[in-house]
């Protein structure tokens, strides 16, 4: 794989040719995690780990939950109880795969900021960068769906408010929405789809990563640099690499365990933290909550669904040329769902032929504000829309697509990059050369030379 | 005793349905910052505050509000009240606590492996949860940092609002609303429940106003969370364990790499 010379498995011992000839699962296995792996990647390359793990976390807690677990509308916050309770260890269980979604997506956001900052959405990684973005859209769903199992507060009406987000498309938007709720409103047909839903989107989320992880086998990782792994040669080659087993393995583990020690710190002295308390009052379709807000890894785009209303010119022209049809409810929706859209389009928005942004001196500050832009919207997602918010929701919205629409495609056209290095040895070498050897967590820093 | 008090409670039920809307509204008044025994990572419940919250929730509270979700064998167990499980008996002989049994088609007397009686009003919400789907502290901002200092300020919530009324009283819809400096709105419909020595603590302690509120707010805080010990203990398990795991992967992470490093360095490695 990855067209990068290197050795291959050769079965030795009579039943490892046997076994070979009948099938090569040993070698595929010794070639997936034995990949030449660029050896200056830094700790942004360690998401992807953490996300794996995070996976088969949830897949496993997940699994007991449901062990526990009463998919109807009079039984299922009180069966969340039980599990909090009476099930052994079922309060730990919970808290872990309820905060374990937050973690999840801390990682996803940054494993894409990574891929933004560094160009890995660039040729020849384009597939891995739109299985990645699928994976993403999935998660998403998934993790939408799963908080509307316990059957608290901000799991109905969060489920009422994002279902009417189909209804708001225009002629079908109605039908489509009673077809995902299984009724007129949210109900227990809703909450009986939703779990099989909830329990099957993470194998297809599964499936997919293994997509995702083959697809960058085979074009080889990208790394800080931007800068292609030499295959001329296998010595070429094994200059710029290491093999992914043991050095990124335990590079990566060692990460992990850091994140874990905060993870866990959250999951028994906080658990709470990252929810909502009208979560842990039981659903009520008589009462409405004061606000509404979905859990905070949706904040940004739950901001860009809001931004645009009635008021705002571009929702007002569409609505005048459409002749009523889109409408401001419409119009927020296809924002929403359009933000992630043109994110999944980098590959082909992004003109510049340099691909890391250590090189791009005009990029990082676009790329910079983009991530300060992500928190704001995050921010103002959770406040509510009156006064100066919707303002603020509105920039932020139109810079996200600006940035995507506008300043990438500009970019590649008047940016002068600064000069990179030849090989990816070279800059390894131009950082530890001057190190005293001591330094191995400052791998981080953006340029080559500290 | 229960099963009767509903009844009698019917009248006071249909007077308080008119304040049903103020219940979903958010945005909590004034909430006093408390100190309560298990906050801070090595904090533990006070098992005697326990127990005299258990009375005051049994004497005051349990009037028109329930624990549905809270099994009464659970007062026994560990990082709880404490009671032991012949206490847990005489606990539900003496309260007379009625389960409706649907099998008899009738009440029946509970049995520790019952859970506590529901509401006994329709708009006194059940109490199992009410220290966790409450908060007393947010912001600034909306960034949630004040949680991060104070907690999230459920049972500080809970013993405010207890001992925040203002002594004010207004009608509307022929029902009477106090005034209350930390229910959202300003106006609650319960009245306010606790009076110097409404109960006689058996350990001596002087029933007070704010002593009976602090005490019952952390009997909430157990019916809510209570593994609250337990998920500590955890955490700090799994911190310390994965604490040295850490240390280890570093190190081994370091060795790994020296040779490599040394090589970018020029220097012919030890490995080699």
């Amino acid at each position: 794989m990855s067209g990068i010379p290197h050795d291959h498995y050769e079965p030795k011992a009579n039943w490892e040719k046997g076994l070979a000839k009948r099938l090569p699962i040993v070698g595929l296995i010794y070639d997936t995690i034995m990949i030449p792996t660029p050896k200056n990647l830094n700790w942004m390359w360690i998401w992807g780990i953490v996300l794996t793990f995070c996976l088969v976390m949830q897949i496993i807690t997940g699994v007991i939950l449901v062990m526990h677990y009463t998919p109807h509308v009079d039984m299922a916050f009180a069966s969340v109880e039980h599990i909090m309770r009476n099930v052994n260890g079922g309060w730990a269980i919970r808290y872990i795969h309820q905060n374990g979604a937050s973690l999840f997506f801390v990682a996803v956001y940054l494993h894409i900021f990574r891929g933004l900052y560094y160009g890995s959405y660039k040729a020849p990684r384009e597939i891995t960068w739109i299985i990645g973005m699928l994976i993403y859209v999935l998660m998403m769903g998934t993790a939408f769906m799963g908080y509307v199992l316990p059957w608290g507060q901000m799991s109905f009406w969060g489920a009422t408010v994002i279902t009417g987000l189909f209804g708001a498309i225009p002629f079908i938007g109605e039908g489509i929405q009673t077809w995902l709720l299984g009724g007129p409103a949210v109900d227990n047909a809703t909450l009986n789809r939703f779990l099989s839903l909830h329990y099957l989107l993470p194998f297809v989320i599964l499936g997919m990563v293994v997509l995702h992880i083959w697809a960058f086998h085979t074009t080889g990782n990208n790394n800080p640099t931007g800068v292609e792994v030499r295959r001329t040669s296998k010595k070429e080659a094994e200059a710029d690499t290491l093999p992914f087993w043991p050095y990124f393995v335990i590079k990566d583990l060692f990460a992990l365990a850091v994140i874990l020690v905060a993870f866990f710190a959250i999951v028994g002295f906080m658990p709470n933290y990252l929810g909502h308390p009208d979560n842990y009052i039981e659903a009520n379709p008589m009462v409405t909550p004061a606000h509404i807000v979905p859990e905070w890894y949706f904040l940004p785009f739950y901001a860009v669904l809001r931004a645009f209303d009635s008021e705002v010119w571009i929702v007002i022209f569409f609505n005048f040329i459409s002749g009523g049809i889109i409408d401001a409810a419409f119009f927020g929706v296809v924002a929403m769902f359009g933000a992630i859209v043109v994110m999944a389009l980098a590959p082909w928005l992004d003109t510049s032929s340099v691909r890391s942004g250590r090189y791009r001196p005009m990029f990082k500050w676009w790329f910079w504000l983009f991530i300060v832009n992500f928190f704001v919207l995050m921010w103002v997602g959770a406040r509510p829309a009156e006064g100066i918010y919707p303002y603020i929701a509105l920039i932020g919205s139109a810079y996200w697509f600006a940035y995507f629409l506008v300043i990438l495609p500009l970019l590649g056209v008047i940016e002068k990059p600064l000069p990179q290095p030849a090989t990816i040895e070279e800059d390894f070498n131009a950082h530890y050369g001057k190190d005293d050897g001591t330094g191995g967590s400052s791998a981080a820093a953006p340029t080559p030379a500290e | 005793m229960f099963a009767k008090l509903a009844k009698s409670t019917l009248v006071a039920a249909a007077m308080t349905v008119a304040a049903a809307p103020a219940f979903a509204a958010g945005g909590a008044g004034y909430v006093e910052n408390y100190n309560f025994s298990w906050q801070g990572p090595f904090g533990r419940f006070d098992q005697n505050q326990l127990q005299r919250g258990l009375q005051v929730y049994t004497e005051v509270c349990a009037g028109c509000h329930g624990l549905q979700y809270v099994p009464l064998r659970t007062l026994a167990d560990e990082g709880g009240p404490g009671l032991t499980e012949d206490e847990v008996r005489a606990y539900i002989d003496q309260n007379f606590i009625e389960v409706w049994d649907d099998d008899l088609q009738d009440w029946r007397t509970a049995t520790p492996n019952d859970h506590f009686p529901g509401s006994m009003l329709e708009n006194a919400p059940d109490l199992s949860l009410m220290a966790k789907a409450r908060t007393g502290f947010s912001g600034p901002y909306g960034l949630g940092i004040t949680p991060l200092f104070n907690g999230l300020g459920g049972p500080e919530y809970i013993a405010s609002l207890l001992t925040h009324y203002t002594g004010t009283e207004r009608e509307e819809f022929g029902a009477v609303l106090y005034g209350n400096e930390t229910f959202s709105g300003g106006y609650i419909a319960m009245a306010p429940p606790l009076w110097d020595d409404a109960v006689e603590y058996n350990d001596g302690t002087e029933a007070t106003v704010e002593q009976m509120a602090l005490d019952v707010s952390a009997f909430l805080m157990w019916t809510a969370e209570p593994h609250l010990m337990a998920r500590k203990q955890m955490g700090f398990t799994a911190i310390i364990m994965l604490g040295i795991l850490s240390v280890l992967l570093y190190l081994t992470n370091k060795q790994l790499w020296a040779p490599v490093k040394a090589r970018a360095k020029g220097e012919s490695s030890p490995a080699e």
